[in-house]
């Protein structure tokens, strides 16, 4: 067991290590971030200074070793752009996007689990066939267009909610429905075939033996096994959420991660987006690898292979 | 020499499909995006690109003020909207096909090559791959799109380039236990090269399951490409893409012109839609071990 955590770790360690050297190649692939840093007609000796003040003179591995050496004392380096460090930027917009995140899960959760017991337990009439339609609508409604007719409709048509911005509770309801909406049909169809799965099984068969009576068959017997895998990819889908809600936070001016870094990228702000890809594509590898040792804890084969 | 024994392995790939409970509708909507993608010149009453200011943001036909001159309205720059969707059909259909293509043949190689051949070489591609999904793949679109500038072409080659990883992950594990099965140790005693045992022995039965992704990403790989077009990192403008339609939209959308945000998504939708309903039905008749993706 312990060799396996120990391999799987350093699986994830070369992830991470290649995931930075790919980011750190990209952004400078971009382009060269001083002629969006100064002042149109600005000297040669004067867009040369501020590459020295940047480091970006230096060889592109002496710059690689420094930022790597100053990222395993935890030190993502200051943003070009807001002359701040990193980690300020990426903790003053994590709020916003933990916020967003939860709400959209909370959401996904309460719409996703009920619906799947529904269509598990009539499976094959009416309710399943309706979420069969919601499940396959959820996933093939772009998120981001979700959330432009539902601006449309409430803040235009109706005017009962504000369309973009951040603040109030008022605020979260529709960004938090369009980035819910995908992962409420990916949890809905998980809750099915896991439902379906455990309504098989002895146990309760048991329990409707006895004569318990239905809903109590399954609510308290048979969705408290089923609702684990359900959790389970929940929490894998929590971190995925903070990572692609940028079209969303696009679509409502929602200031959090997702906008630092597609404003990163497009001013060329190096470290902003050094630092929010890697800690990004580290929650990713850091959550694969619990799920990975979690099965592992669970199934005996899984660790003794190979 | 290539044993024609070993073909009871080889499934007959398309023989014993029962079109009982086909699904008409997708197949026919996917079809008939594909005509107005192909004819979109002769279909077209309108030039896509080309508006008049006098006639912007005109509503469509059967509303207050609209005209059957332009039977869906027209943007914000008087272009005629029905052009538009017509035209962007063929963006989507041309980058959504060709994206998956590239996707599919690169992923569907280096995942037989890395389950086959094992060792260092499955290391390499193995952890390539990890750290890959470790990257949003509409970050990593971004980034590459920032890199290489916006067009068609580069669009198509960002998204293979981005959902590679997939195909790769699912043939290797495929290839896994095809390579142990006894139709490939024939092929082995037999003298056959590691390239000929690939190509003509492992490629035949993971092709399937390639087909099946392949349907199923191309409801992902349209869904990005307008994501990228609507962040202004994909297809440019003045080209008519449904991603980009959505974005210009926004400029009418606050005063109530319903029609440039609601149509162009329409179309994103029945596409997907589609695609997955018939991914759905192919994965099941085809490659029902795939049924848990």
């Amino acid at each position: 067991m312990k060799s396996y955590i120990a391999r799987r770790l350093g699986y994830s360690m070369i992830s991470i290590l290649l995931l930075s050297v790919t980011i750190f190649m990209f952004v400078r692939l971009t382009g060269d971030p001083t002629t969006l840093l100064v002042e149109p007609g600005a000297s040669q000796s004067e867009i040369e200074a501020i590459r020295e003040q940047l480091g970006l003179d230096r060889p592109i591995w002496v710059q690689y070793a420094t930022f790597m050496a100053n990222l395993s004392m935890g030190d993502f380096g200051q943003s070009f752009y807001y002359r701040m460090p990193v980690s300020e930027l990426y903790l003053s917009r994590l709020p916003n996007s933990l916020l967003l995140a939860a709400c959209a899960m909370i959401f996904s959760l309460v719409i996703g689990i009920p619906s799947g017991v529904l269509a598990a337990v009539r499976v094959g009439r009416f309710w399943d066939k309706a979420g069969k339609v919601f499940a396959l609508l959820g996933l093939s409604m772009p998120a981001f267009w979700v959330g432009l007719v539902m601006i449309l409709f409430f803040s235009v048509f109706l005017e009962w909610l504000p369309s973009s911005g951040s603040g109030t509770v008022l605020h979260i309801i529709m960004p938090a429905f369009a980035l819910g909406w995908y992962f409420a049909a990916a949890h809905m169809r998980l809750t099915r075939s896991s439902m379906l799965e455990v309504l098989g099984s002895e146990y309760v068969k048991l329990a409707r033996l006895k004569g318990l009576p239905e809903a109590i068959v399954i609510a308290k017997h048979a969705l408290k096994n089923a609702v684990i895998p359900v959790l389970t990819l929940a929490g894998i889908n929590l971190v995925v959420m903070v990572n692609v809600a940028v079209v969303v936070e696009t679509v409502f001016a929602w200031p959090g991660i997702g906008r630092l870094l597609y404003e990163g990228i497009a001013f060329r702000d190096f470290p902003v987006v050094q630092g929010v890809v890697i800690l990004g594509g580290g929650m990713i590898v850091f959550v694969n690898l619990l799920i990975d040792i979690l099965y592992a804890v669970i199934d005996p084969r899984i660790r003794l292979e190979r | 020499m290539v044993m024609r024994t070993e073909s009871a392995a080889v499934p007959t790939r398309f023989a014993f499909i029962r079109f009982a409970d086909f699904p008409v509708i997708p197949a026919l909507i996917l079809a008939g995006i594909g005509f107005v993608a192909v004819f979109a010149n002769q279909l077209a009453p309108y030039d896509p690109e080309i508006g008049s200011l006098q006639l912007r943001f005109k509503p469509p036909a059967w509303q207050e003020g609209g005209s059957m001159a332009f039977l869906l309205g027209t943007d914000h720059v008087g272009r005629d909207v029905l052009s538009r969707l017509i035209f962007g059909a063929r963006v989507s259909v041309i980058v959504g096909f060709t994206a998956v293509m590239v996707a599919g043949v690169m992923g569907t190689t280096l995942g037989i090559v890395s389950g086959y051949l094992g060792g260092w070489v499955d290391m390499v591609i193995m952890r390539l791959t990890d750290a890959w999904l470790a990257l949003p793949a509409l970050t990593f679109a971004i980034f590459l799109a920032a890199i290489v500038g916006p067009s068609e072409l580069n669009i198509i080659i960002i998204l293979g380039a981005v959902y590679w990883t997939r195909y790769a992950r699912v043939i290797r594990g495929e290839v896994l236990s095809l390579k142990e099965r006894e139709f490939v140790r024939l092929a082995i005693v037999a003298g056959c090269s590691k390239g000929t045992i690939m190509r003509r022995h492992i490629l035949p039965n993971v092709i399937n399951s390639a087909i099946v992704l392949g349907t199923l990403m191309l409801g992902v790989v349209v869904v990005t490409e307008a994501s990228l077009s609507f962040l202004g990192v994909g297809v440019p403008p003045p080209k008519p893409a449904w991603g980009l339609m959505l974005a210009d939209g926004k400029k009418g959308m606050m005063v109530g012109y319903w029609w440039l945000t609601v149509l162009p998504g329409c179309c994103i939708m029945l596409m997907v839609l589609s695609a997955n309903l018939l991914g759905d039905w192919l994965r099941d008749k085809l490659d029902p071990q795939l049924r848990q993706l």
